[in-house]
């Protein structure tokens, strides 16, 4: 029942804000993720005090073919909606005191991506789990399309064609695994107690890998993300970075592991290290990038390279640790972002260079920018040590070399990350007749909350811990 | 050390110890601006405070208790738990007071130094937070707790390099600094990673305890000591990752005195006395240590006697004495380097105050050139300063003569180090009384204006330097060398830390009385000597240093650093730029996303053609159906 209703609060109000007009859509907007967000602190409380009991719903859509709508939670999952459903407030009240064209169908689409994103993490069958995430990549792709910058047509079309290729690829993979299955069943439980033979686990990986692999994005499967970061509204950016990267991430961990656990082992060594190298490689580029919003989307392919390569280690502190950086990398890459989207809006700049001189003309601006920043580095005490740190050790226990290459992040990270700021924000101002208003009250609250939970999750991670343990045991071996 | 009891009652003060100093950072954070000058005075005020409690904590404990607890679960998973947890013992006492004490006096004196800034208040929290890290650094009872600290210190010193942020060069430098940090920080990463994989913790309990098991030399103890030793390398500015400390200096005088001085750099050293256990029984890093120590001490040392920036100077002999550490660590001798850490921390403490004394009594002239006679018109200043310059360079009865001391005494049966460190600290002792004569002694070589200017700097600056005047001629007096037949009080108080590395190393030099006579009368007399001839030089000929147009020869290369910068810059920097254009315009735009849209362009390209086939015309349908069967037909005769 309560998962219903996690599903329906946002479309509910997706189709609600439809109706409205100028800036009471976005109004209704907060209010709507508002609302699901107290309601997902409610649903929190349930399922610590119940477990998985009130969440459960199965019902049968078809008997031939035997296809369930299976929804139900875990520590796992909970986690997610927790994610998704915190960021998204964030992301609406970053676009306060902005204009937006057709601010009703824009937030309407945001909202219906909302209600996508919890179907993806609540479902437990494959059907469901498929519909929902396909029905999450439509409204960013209007979303995208729609209100992004220069060339979106191309980099959209790109984005969409290119997701949906690996969705195909899933999709197909799904079907063989309906097939072969004695009890022809896509439900969660009934495939992981019911393995397949190991021949077709090998290349049913690569089917399901291949989805993911496009979505998180793992190297050399990332090239359609810097542009359509670069192209998309900024609100969109932080659903697709924060949010819906996650997707991938956590269907390795639901979906792949699980399933098809030979596969897994057997292109754990291959997986582990497209991952890693994909952290170097993303981190080097990242240290010349010329536009912020690109410099942020290379620095986001190598975090979550490391989140990757966590969890293909298979190892409890690998799990952990890429569940902790979930959500740490969630809410960091949504700071991240809106810093570069008021430094954009305000200069009228998306360059590195050029610029300067802003933590004069803003300082708490400057100052709140600069705690995203050092959580991003994973400064110690901030929530990106907590995963990292867990994250490098498990590819440490798995390969000592591995782990010595992929810990090149912590000084790479540094540079880039403290060369952008030194550019950005550093100097004496280089344009002429610069203005720069400090941080207006959305922005200020907005990136407020995003501090505090910094290093509230960086000081004190154990109700992250608490809370997706249990499932972990279960996973692992 | 098996005495941990707990004595629970100090629970709460120690707590308290790094608590303060937090909560001026949040204080001065975010109501700075209403407190102005009176936020200064608070902020000092709670690093006293801490101080005093830190005073308290050391008479309850001594030497013969310690204190060990957790106070959170920090990460776990499985059967691992990293706890977040604080161990008071003999050595984090000796560090807490050095820390609160020399801190709350460099707080004090930039009251006054820093008086005139408008970044007054944010000075102050850094600062704060500042010991708040430093305080987690020494108070930690794991690596890790270490490690927040350490990172901590890392960041606060790059905010205050960076302080006047308006400048590029001063921006660059804390870059630097991070950045050289972070290097070292990826070794003390992966040495924890070793420890916890291999030892299954990172608190110092079980480290060393199961350290102790082991065999001298094993394998993985040289490793999780010489990457531990990569970290120190880092924030402790030894070759080859000493390049940002001289760099730091951009940052406002009291930050050099407090961070680049007494405290963050000697970080190293203080780890390393941590886990001494382990270095014990690992020799072969031990050699290394010693080895990266002695290069590293004359090596600066003789880019000291180049450098005309007075900061610059003290600077690099920073890296000197910090290798003059690392070396005695190297030879075994951990209280002697720890012991020398501390008077250090009193007179480079000292020096740089009063470099920043000259500085603001100059109207913010740094180049010696410029300077000179300033004795008559900063007589306060002077004075102190040749108190710490005499113990600096190793003169009785001033501090770091006992210290030395027991340094060269340590490498006397190890010849060629003795003598490297013999001549590097005769160097020592030249460059600094270069400065000093050249400072305060002939004609003041500045503008008129600036002669005008000249003034004694207030109380709140003058004060600090009296006070660490004093320590750094009492502080020798805590570590008597056995010929004077006195308690060596700082050996006895740390006795307990190196307890086990002491029975484990087997081997002890014993030195004969004359030895030890003998050994203080050269090192003296070779001080007394560099005065001498920099007296002749600087006082008696009245020689200037050349501008930098007339430096020619090897002097110019000393001047320059030997070129290290510019050969770090083309060998590192510089490739790493190229290899990151040459990764996004070539391997990612070009080749990655060509197979991208060349697989989309493969589908498009399909989809054109196959389009002619379908022409709407049934002739041509039925034709080629036709032709369809018959392949069909040929390829079934044909099996």
């Amino acid at each position: 029942m309560l998962n219903i209703l996690l599903l329906i609060i946002p479309l509910a109000f997706a189709l609600l804000i439809w109706f409205t007009k100028g800036s009471t859509s976005r109004m209704a907007a907060l209010a709507g993720t508002l609302v699901q967000l107290l309601f997902t602190i409610y649903a929190y409380n349930q399922f610590m005090a119940l477990g998985a009991a009130p969440f459960e719903i199965n019902y049968q859509i078809a008997v031939k073919p035997n296809l369930v709508a299976h929804l139900s939670m875990d520590g796992i999952s909970m986690l997610m909606v927790i994610l998704t459903n915190l960021l998204l407030p964030l992301i609406v009240l970053a676009g306060f005191n902005r204009y937006t064209e057709r601010a009703n169908i824009f937030y309407s689409l945001m909202l219906l991506m909302q209600m996508a994103l919890n179907g993806v993490f609540i479902s437990f069958d494959a059907f469901a789990y498929y519909i929902f995430w396909e029905l999450a990549l439509i409204p960013i792709y209007f979303i995208a399309f729609n209100w992004g910058g220069e060339g979106r047509t191309q980099v959209t079309l790109k984005f969409f064609i290119y997701t949906l290729a690996g969705s195909l690829l899933m999709l197909f993979g799904f079907i063989y695994l309906y097939t072969v299955s004695p009890l022809h069943s896509l439900d969660w439980e009934t495939l992981r107690s019911n393995p397949i033979c190991k021949c077709d686990q090998s290349w049913i990986f690569w089917m399901l890998f291949a989805a993911f692999a496009i979505k998180i994005p793992i190297v050399p499967f990332h090239t359609w993300q810097p542009d359509t970061y670069k192209t998309a509204p900024t609100q969109g950016t932080m659903l697709l970075s924060g949010i819906m990267l996650k997707m991938g991430t956590y269907s390795l961990i639901r979906w792949l592991m699980p399933i098809v656990p030979d596969g897994f082992k057997e292109w754990q060594y291959v997986a582990i290290t497209l991952s890693v190298i994909g952290v170097v490689y993303a981190s080097i580029i990242a240290i010349m990038q010329r536009d912020i919003k690109k410099l942020l989307a290379y620095s986001s392919i190598a975090h979550v390279g490391l989140i990757s390569a966590g969890i293909f280690t298979m190892s409890r502190v690998g799990l952990q640790g890429s569940l902790a950086q979930m959500l740490a990398h969630g809410i960091n890459v949504i700071g991240l972002f809106f810093c570069a989207d008021i430094i954009m809006n305000r200069t009228g700049s998306n360059q590195v260079e050029g610029i300067g001189g802003i933590r004069t003309l803003a300082p708490r601006f400057a100052a709140w920018f600069l705690i995203v920043v050092l959580g991003s580095v994973a400064l110690p005490l901030t929530n990106g040590f907590v995963g990292e740190f867990m994250l490098l050790y498990s590819v440490y226990a798995y390969n000592t070399w591995l782990s010595v290459f992929a810990a090149l992040t912590i000084i790479l990270g540094a540079v880039y990350m403290l060369r952008m700021y030194q550019k950005v924000m550093l100097g004496e101002p280089l344009m002429e007749k610069m203005q720069f208003e400090d941080l207006k009250w959305n922005e200020q609250l907005v990136l407020g909350i995003i501090g505090v939970l910094i290093f509230a999750l960086g000081i004190y991670p154990e109700p992250i811990f608490e809370l997706t343990e249990p499932v972990l045991k279960t996973l692992t071996p | 050390m098996e005495q941990f009891i707990k004595p629970i009652h100090l629970i709460s003060p120690t707590l308290l110890i790094p608590l303060f100093p937090l909560l001026g950072f949040l204080l001065l954070s975010f109501f700075g601006k209403n407190l102005k000058q009176a936020g200064a005075w608070i902020s000092s005020l709670l690093v006293l405070v801490s101080f005093v409690i830190s005073i308290y904590l050391f008479k309850e404990l001594g030497n013969k208790q310690s204190l060990d607890f957790d106070v959170f679960t920090w990460m776990r998973w499985e059967n691992v738990s990293l706890n977040f947890g604080f161990l008071i013992d003999p050595l984090s006492l000796i560090m807490l007071l050095v820390v609160t004490g020399i801190g709350f006096l460099i707080h004090l004196y930039s009251i006054g130094y820093m008086s005139h800034d408008e970044g007054l208040t944010r000075f102050f929290a850094y600062l704060n937070l500042f010991i708040f890290f430093m305080l987690l650094l020494v108070m930690g009872n794991s690596y890790l707790v270490m490690f927040i600290g350490w990172e901590g210190v890392g960041l606060c010193s790059y905010l205050l390099i960076g302080f006047w942020f308006k400048k590029d060069a001063y921006n660059d430098a804390a870059k630097k600094a991070f950045v050289m940090n972070r290097i070292g920080d990826l070794g003390f990463l992966l040495g924890m990673f070793f420890m916890l994989f291999y030892m299954g913790g990172l608190d110092y309990a079980t480290v060393l305890s199961s350290a102790e098991g082991m065999e001298k030399g094993a394998p993985l103890l040289v490793a999780i000591t010489l990457l531990l030793f990569v970290g120190a390398m880092g924030k402790s500015a030894q070759i080859p990752l000493y390049t940002w400390l001289p760099d730091a200096m951009a940052g406002p005088t009291p930050v050099s005195a407090l961070i680049h001085a007494a405290t963050m750099v000697t970080a190293g050293i203080y780890m390393i006395v941590r886990s001494n256990i382990l270095y014990t029984l690992a020799p072969f890093t031990l050699e290394i240590v010693m080895w990266v120590g002695v290069a590293t001490s004359l090596f600066a040392a003789i880019i000291g006697i180049k450098q005309n920036d007075i900061k610059k100077v003290l600077a690099y002999s920073t890296v000197s004495q910090l290798g003059l550490m690392f070396a005695a660590l190297g030879l075994g001798a951990y209280t002697s380097g720890m012991f020398h850490v501390v008077t250090h921390a009193f007179f480079k403490a000292l020096l740089f105050l009063g470099a920043g004394s000259v500085i603001h009594a100059m109207g913010g002239e740094q180049d010696i050139r410029r300077m000179g006679g300033l004795w008559k018109y900063i007589r306060i200043t002077a004075i102190t300063f040749l108190i710490a310059t005499l113990a600096i360079s190793g003169i009785f009865p001033f501090a770091g003569f006992f210290s030395k001391d027991e340094i060269l005494a340590a490498a006397f049966h190890h010849k060629l180090v003795w003598v490297l460190l013999s001549v590097s600290s005769m160097i020592t002792a030249f460059y600094m009384f270069r400065l000093f004569f050249l400072t305060f002694f002939t004609n003041f070589r500045g503008t008129e204006e600036e002669k005008h200017h000249l003034h004694e700097s207030p109380w709140t600056m003058t004060v600090p330097l009296s006070l660490l005047a004093i320590c750094s001629v009492v502080a020798g007096f805590l570590g008597m060398p056995a010929v004077f037949h006195m308690p060596h009080w700082f050996n006895t108080f740390l006795g307990p830390v190196v307890e086990t590395s002491k029975g484990l190393m087997g081997e002890v030099h014993h030195m004969e009385h004359s030895t030890e006579w003998l050994l203080m009368g050269v090192a003296t007399a070779l001080a007394v000597a560099s005065i001498i001839i920099a007296f002749v030089i600087y006082l008696s000929k009245k020689q200037v240093p050349e501008s930098d147009e007339e430096t020619t020869g090897f002097a110019k290369v000393v001047y320059n650093k030997f070129y290290i910068d510019e050969i770090y810059d083309k060998v590192f920097v510089k490739p790493i730029g190229v290899l990151s254009d040459l990764l996004h315009v070539v391997v990612d735009k070009l080749i990655v996303d060509l197979l991208v849209n060349a697989s989309a362009w493969f589908v498009g390209f399909t989809g054109r053609t196959m389009r002619l086939v379908q022409t709407g015309n049934t002739g041509f349908y039925i034709f080629a159906m036709v032709i369809g069967m018959m392949v069909l037909l040929l390829i079934q005769l044909v099996l």
